[in-house]
């Protein structure tokens, strides 16, 4: 065993060995027991800079390469490996420092929690499984960990159970997840059937050398079909409806799960997938993740609650990093997802420090019914709170893509890519462009919407105001550390200092990404850099409007919002933003309420008819058989024939007896007559 | 010990049985009266002990066999000379996983049913004797024997179920006795027919594969191997319960006390897909093929019906009858995929259907053991409420929710059997489930599309159920219940061991199982090329 | 007159009377007579057939002498029963002796 297998095996086995420590231990240690995930999670963040670390020194090629056979029938054999790449390393040390902060984020958060150390339980769970996905290099040993980041997340959502809705948004969720997941089965037998490996790197390999001849219909389909896990699990449309009410769960854990790690794994698979998606296939991803980006921003205009408006930026910008790869644009994609982890962490833990705060204050003043989430009982936190403050304008800032912050590079290259797509194909694909910079100037205002509620302008409620305080600092370093991480220079320096250039080691690290399916990657190499610079322009402008309109609207309240959305609302417009375009209400109308009333009849069916009708007749109807059978038994045959022979030769005897007079003579005549018609009768003939 | 030891799996519990019905008379004295304490006591442990010691041998029994030896252990005597009907036993791939299972569950069982007040003595020697019956089922390698087990098996079932069942126990009980008389008429007549065809006469399973290859007749324009392969599918069928046969279940499962639905639900119904394997597929391994794609859509019915059922359940324990019938349809699917032209694709549905079939086992047990304990603990079992209870205040009072906080352990383990029944992976359920879709997926893959939503609908009523009865407001009527005690845990924890071990490392079983079930294949393949041709 | 039919009339007249006496009579030992009468239409016969039907030894007459014998064995017998039936009934009437009537 190498050491860089035994590093890879610790990282992978390191959170799951926490798990089991606060489960089998952490209820009898009570809370020092988070020392030891955190000591786990510290070293598997250290083991996995080493691997980041070495990314440049060996650029190109994968670092760990390994495969052991898991079970095997003879010829049908499953294997787990380990595939680390340049990919797959940054994205495990996305994984380990997020999971790593909201560790520590959580010991604080979390205090006094009565299942505190099933908490850092589940998150070790949680890590554990994300880093599985991170480090397979098989579709099916994914499939295996992208299952268990599904039942880590239901874990969570649902960690405060108590609260029925965070009860039906965990299964909510692991549903919606399971839908999608049926698709990226499927999708796997297809590939496995063909080409008679779940490995992905041998499936990328076949398919370079022609194993689906023809259309490649076949190989469309099967990449769709792996695509629809992506679907669920980074909640796009049309299976979105899970992320928003995962905001059930603790905030760490949204920040952790529903924006940085799990909702990125779909985007992750894909860019694991992406060397044979067919061109029609991406096509089909980059108008999903289009659709996603543009809706899910338009709902978070209107939402009140500060972790739902969040939540569905992050759904906007998971829309973004899958229409990017859609588009081809490989290394935006990979890029935004790492960038979006950062600042959406960053903003959630934020959002969380606000919300503790809020819970604290509401506490102190004994009121149990105000909702500590809803921006509208805020305002004027930013004197209170500072550091929280600070770190989520820059968050903020970076999610609208102001240069100098992460987001800028990143969503640049993206909306490049949407550029270029249209430039190479036309047609509808304006759509693409449209939505990624209608989504663009829709974030920037919805993300300075919430900053203007929150932090500005006078208290909406002074007696919360008044015991506001700032959260301490295991909550507050992890935000430093973030908003540090969301500036520019980070990915960018050394290579350049030009705050407009993307270009640094982060983009040199992760390559250009291969496609065997009938892709030119070159073509659209050629065609991004052509694209850079007008959609450079064109979402700086729309960065700078969008955040114009929410300083007018929510700052300087130049316009009455009200009175707009009174206005608005004539068409409809904001109750259709408000209600989430009413996709959870025809979901409920047209899937779940026939779905459940349709199993009603199934098994009202299968019993009360079928079994009981039916297959009871045939009871019924051996019993009348028997019944009739035992009757004419009794009745008839015994009753009537048997004892009918009886009667008749009583009833002779009975006659018969008559002729027994007794008197000899009498018997002598008989005798006589019958001798005498015998001879007549002999005579007769 | 070796030469002998399947007899000695085999009677055991009988001997067990016996010596409770010895003892009890020296114990109670003359005076026939109601079990004392002292006596039941002494049932209890004759029945714990002798399953025990039975366990033991099984996993010597698991230790000492030979993955690549063929069958093994065999033993061979003359029974009914004038029949040519042989005392013949033998253990292979194929039946080892369920002897084990069996031996597993009846420990269990026994050790599950300890808080049995009524009749002890009955009760426990009707359960030895059951196991003595389906020891005997998986062991024999002659039909005849075999038939003989087959029966044996369903006298003691049905008292158990309609003695000690629930309120509709008598109903129960007759329905699931008949319907499986039903199965074993047919199943009679296909044996005969089998009997009587081959040449020389004989019942030996093994020998008939190559005699029962010649059978060549019609009847009444029918093909007679035809009528004997449906006649044979309808008596397992039965058992497995395929639909539309299966409506006997979820009330057997639901009246039957806790071990017994443990045992019927673990065991029993592996027998129906067991016999399939054993029987009709080496013996007329053309009408596999000429079945194949119906036994793959029955298995698609299986998954989805069975799910769509259970959704709907408010029983808890119906529910996860329910959930059997959808369970067993992977098995089937799996069965189907022997036909497949990719050694990859029909390794894969037959060895997943032999190891969903243990693995079921498993889950299930561990499941109704699990319902049994709330059972025990809150007398019902009312996932929500009917609308039209009768006592609609009481219903109010006693529904379900919130348990997990109050519970901690027992819906760990809830969780646990809820998330390996919904085929979560590193857990038992998943590998198996895999394998089977793998393997459908090879030759049918339209109908394996569709199976693929039993993976939505299983987590439907799994989830649903475990909301509503752990999660969400704590329910005032069960502040201050119990967790699970030792006697439970023991029942329990080890289902919970093998099904995760077998989760995470199921090489375990797969190299027990897969040279027996790819030689399996390779028959069936082969013979059914030299049936057709002829 | 010396042929075999005039016997034969002569025995039918006397077989006749006989069975009317034995079919009508009530008194026992008029019944008993009747019966004499009738074995002895059977011993003419006996003896005419043996004259003429042309056989050389006396067989018929033989036949003749055992009717004789059993004749008188019968009155015997009879005048036994009916002087029993006399003890029992105080009458020699044979409807009396109805026991077995049905």
């Amino acid at each position: 065993m190498t050491p860089t297998l035994m590093f890879a095996l610790a990282i992978l086995f390191l959170p799951l060995l926490s798990f089991a420590f606060q489960i089998f231990f952490g209820s009898k240690i009570g809370r020092a027991a988070h020392w030891f995930s955190l000591a786990a999670l510290g070293v598997t963040l250290s083991l996995a800079l080493s691997f980041f670390a070495n990314i440049f020194i060996t650029p190109g090629y994968a670092l760990l390469d390994v495969s052991a056979v898991w079970f095997s029938s003879g010829s049908f054999t499953v294997e787990l490996g380990i595939y680390i790449d340049n990919i797959a390393a940054v994205m495990l040390v996305v994984v380990s420092t997020i999971s790593f902060l909201v560790h520590i984020y959580s010991t604080e958060y979390m205090r006094g929690d009565p299942r505190y150390t099933r908490y850092f339980g589940y998150l070790g769970l949680f890590t554990f499984s994300m880093n599985g996905i991170v480090l397979a290099n098989s579709l099916l040993m994914m499939y295996v960990f992208w299952e268990l980041v599904g039942i880590s997340s239901y874990l969570l959502i649902g960690f405060w159970f108590e609260k029925q809705s965070a009860a039906s948004a965990g299964m909510k969720a692991f549903l919606t997840n399971r839908v999608g997941d049926i698709g990226m089965f499927i999708g796997i037998l297809l590939l496995f059937m063909q080409l008679g490996t779940f490995n992905i790197q041998a499936i990328a390999e076949q398919v370079e050398f022609g194993a689906f001849d023809g259309t490649g219909l076949l190989l469309t389909i099967a990449g769709i079909m792996v695509f629809m896990g992506a679907i669920g699990k980074s909640a796009q449309f049309p299976l979105h409806i899970w992320l928003p009410d995962a905001m059930e769960g603790p905030t760490p854990v949204s920040a952790l799960i529903h924006a940085a790690t799990m909702v990125a794994a779909g985007v992750y698979m894909t860019v694991r997938i992406f060397a044979f998606l067919t061109p029609a296939a991406l096509e089909f991803v980059a108008v999903i993740g289009g659709i996603t980006a543009l809706m899910a921003a338009i709902i978070a205009i209107t939402q009140v609650d500060i972790k739902r408006v969040l939540a569905y930026s992050t759904v906007s910008q998971l829309g973004y990093m899958v229409m990017a790869l859609g588009v081809g644009a490989f290394q935006a994609g990979f890029f935004h997802l790492t960038t979006h982890a950062m600042f959406k962490a960053c903003l959630f833990l934020a959002s969380g420090s606000v919300i503790h705060s809020m819970h604290h204050a509401l506490h102190k003043i004994d009121d149990h019914s105000t909702d500590p989430q809803d921006m509208r009982n805020m305002g004027g936190l930013r004197k209170k709170m500072p550091i929280t403050y600070i770190s989520m304008v820059v968050a903020s800032l970076s999610i609208s893509g102001i240069p100098f912050f992460t987001g800028f590079l990143s969503k640049d290259a993206i909306l490049a890519g949407t550029l270029a797509y249209y430039h190479l194909h036309h047609g509808w694909t304006i759509f693409l462009p449209i939505s990624g910079f209608g989504a663009a100037i829709i974030t920037a205002f919805y993300m300075f919407r919430l900053i203007f509620m929150t932090f500005h302008g006078e208290p909406a409620r002074k007696d919360i105001h008044e015991h506001l305080h700032e959260t301490p600092g295991a909550m507050t370093t992890p935000l430093i550390i973030l908003s540090v991480l969301s500036l520019a220079f980070v990915f960018t320096i050394p290579s350049t200092v030009n705050p407009f250039n993307s270009q640094g080691w982060f983009t040199s690290a992760i390559h250009t990404g291969e496609n065997f399916a009938g892709l030119d990657m070159e073509v659209v190499g050629e065609a991004l850099h052509h694209a850079h610079e007008p959609a450079m322009m064109i979402s700086l402008t729309v960065a700078a409007l969008g955040i114009l309109a929410a300083l007018l609207f929510y700052l300087f309240k130049v316009v009455d919002v009200e009175k707009l959305t009174r206005r608005v609302n004539k068409l409809g417009l904001y109750n259709l933003s408000f209600h989430k375009f009413y996709i959870d209400e025809i979901y409920d109308a047209v899937l779940y309420r026939p779905f459940f009333w349709y199993t009603k009849v199934v098994a009202k069916f299968d019993w009360e008819l079928y079994d009981q009708k039916f297959i009871d007749w045939w009871g019924w109807l051996t019993l009348k058989i028997s019944d009739w059978s035992g009757y004419s038994d009794y009745t008839w045959l015994d009753q009537k024939v048997v004892d009918g022979f009886g009667k008749a030769t009583r009833y002779f005897g009975k006659e018969l007896r008559l002729s027994q007079s007794g008197v000899i003579q009498n018997y002598i005549l008989g005798g006589v007559i019958g001798i005498l018609s015998i001879f007549i009768l002999f005579q007769a003939f | 010990m070796s030469s002998h030891i399947l007899s000695l799996l085999i009677f055991i519990p009988a001997a067990g049985a016996l010596l409770m019905l010895i003892g009890h008379r020296f114990i109670s004295g003359n005076e026939a009266s109601e079990d004392s304490g002292k006596t039941a006591d002494f049932h209890k442990w004759i029945a714990a002990v002798f399953t025990g010691f039975q366990l033991l041998l099984s996993v010597w029994l698991w230790l000492s066999y030979v993955p690549n030896g063929g069958i093994q252990f065999q033993e061979h005597h003359a029974w009914i000379q004038s029949f040519n009907i042989e005392y013949f036993l033998g253990v292979d791939g194929l039946s080892l996983p369920l002897i084990v299972l069996t031996a597993l569950l009846s420990f269990i069982g026994v050790v599950s049913s300890w808080n049995i007040k009524k009749s002890v003595l009955g009760y426990f020697s009707l359960l030895l004797l059951l196991d003595t019956a389906m020891m005997g089922v998986f062991c024999s390698l002659d039909f005849f024997l075999f038939y003989v087990f087959w029966e044996l098996m369903l006298l003691p079932m049905y008292f158990l179920i309609g003695i000690w069942g629930g309120p509709q126990r008598m109903y129960a009980a007759i329905k699931f006795f008949l319907y499986t008389l039903l199965g074993s008429v047919l199943m009679l007549l296909a044996m005969l027919a089998l009997y009587f065809y081959t040449e020389p006469h004989s019942f030996n399973l093994i020998a008939m594969i190559q005699s029962g290859a010649a059978i060549r007749d019609t009847f009444w324009g029918m093909d007679i191997r035809m009528l004997i392969f449906v006649a044979l599918f309808i008596g397992f069928a039965i058992k497995v319960p395929i639909v539309p046969f299966h409506t006997w279940l979820p009330l057997a499962h639901v009246e039957a006390p806790t071990a017994v639905s443990v045992i019927l639900a673990g065991v029993l119904l592996k027998m129906g897909t067991y016999g399939l394997l054993r029987i009709n597929y080496p013996l007329l391994p053309d009408q596999v093929y000429i079945f194949a794609w119906s036994i793959a859509l029955l298995g698609v019915i299986n998954i989805i019906w069975g799910a769509l059922n259970a959704i709907a359940q408010i029983d808890l324990k119906k529910m996860v009858a329910y959930s059997s019938v959808s369970h067993m349809g992977y098995v089937l699917l799996g069965m189907a995929a022997v036909v497949s032209t990719s050694a990859a694709g029909s390794q894969a549905g037959i060895n997943g259907a032999v190891m969903q079939m243990f693995n079921h086992g498993t889950i299930t047990a561990m499941l109704f053991l699990l319902v049994g304990v709330i059972y025990e603990k809150v007398h019902h079992r009312y996932i929500f409420f009917p609308k039209d209870y009768k006592d609609p205040e009481l219903a109010g009072k006693l529904a379900f929710g919130g348990l997990a906080g109050q519970l901690p352990i027992y819906s760990g383990f809830v969780a646990l059997a809820f998330f390996a029944g919904l085929g979560l992976p590193a857990l038992s359920g998943f590998i198996s489930e895999a394998m089977c879709f793998i393997g459908g997926f090879s030759v049918f893959r339209t109908l394996t599309i569709i199976g693929t939503l039993g993976i939505l609908l299983n987590a439907i009523y799994f989830l649903r159920s475990y909301m509503h009865i752990f999660l969400g407001p704590v329910s005032n009527a069960y502040k201050g219940l119990k967790d699970m005690n030792g006697r439970e845990l023991l029942t329990i924890v080890p289902l919970a061991i093998i099904v995760i071990a077998l989760g995470v490392y199921p090489k375990l079983m797969l190299d027990v199982i897969s040279p027996t079930m790819n030689s399996l294949i390779k028959l069936v393949q082969s013979m059914a090329m030299m049936v057709g041709i002829n | 007159m010396d042929n075999l039919h005039s016997y034969l009339i002569i025995s039918s007249i006397l077989f006749s009377l006989g069975l009317f006496g034995v079919m009508t009579r009530r008194n026992g030992v008029a019944v008993l007579m009747g019966i004499e009468l009738i074995l002895n239409a059977a011993n003419l016969n006996f003896v005419a057939f043996n004259r003429f039907g042309g056989m050389a030894e006396l067989d018929g007459q033989v036949f003749g002498i055992f009717i004789i014998v059993l004749a008188a064995a019968e009155a015997a017998v009879a005048l036994a029963i009916i002087i029993n039936l006399f003890k029992n009934h105080e009458t020699v009437n044979i409807d009396s002796a109805d026991q077995m009537k049905g």
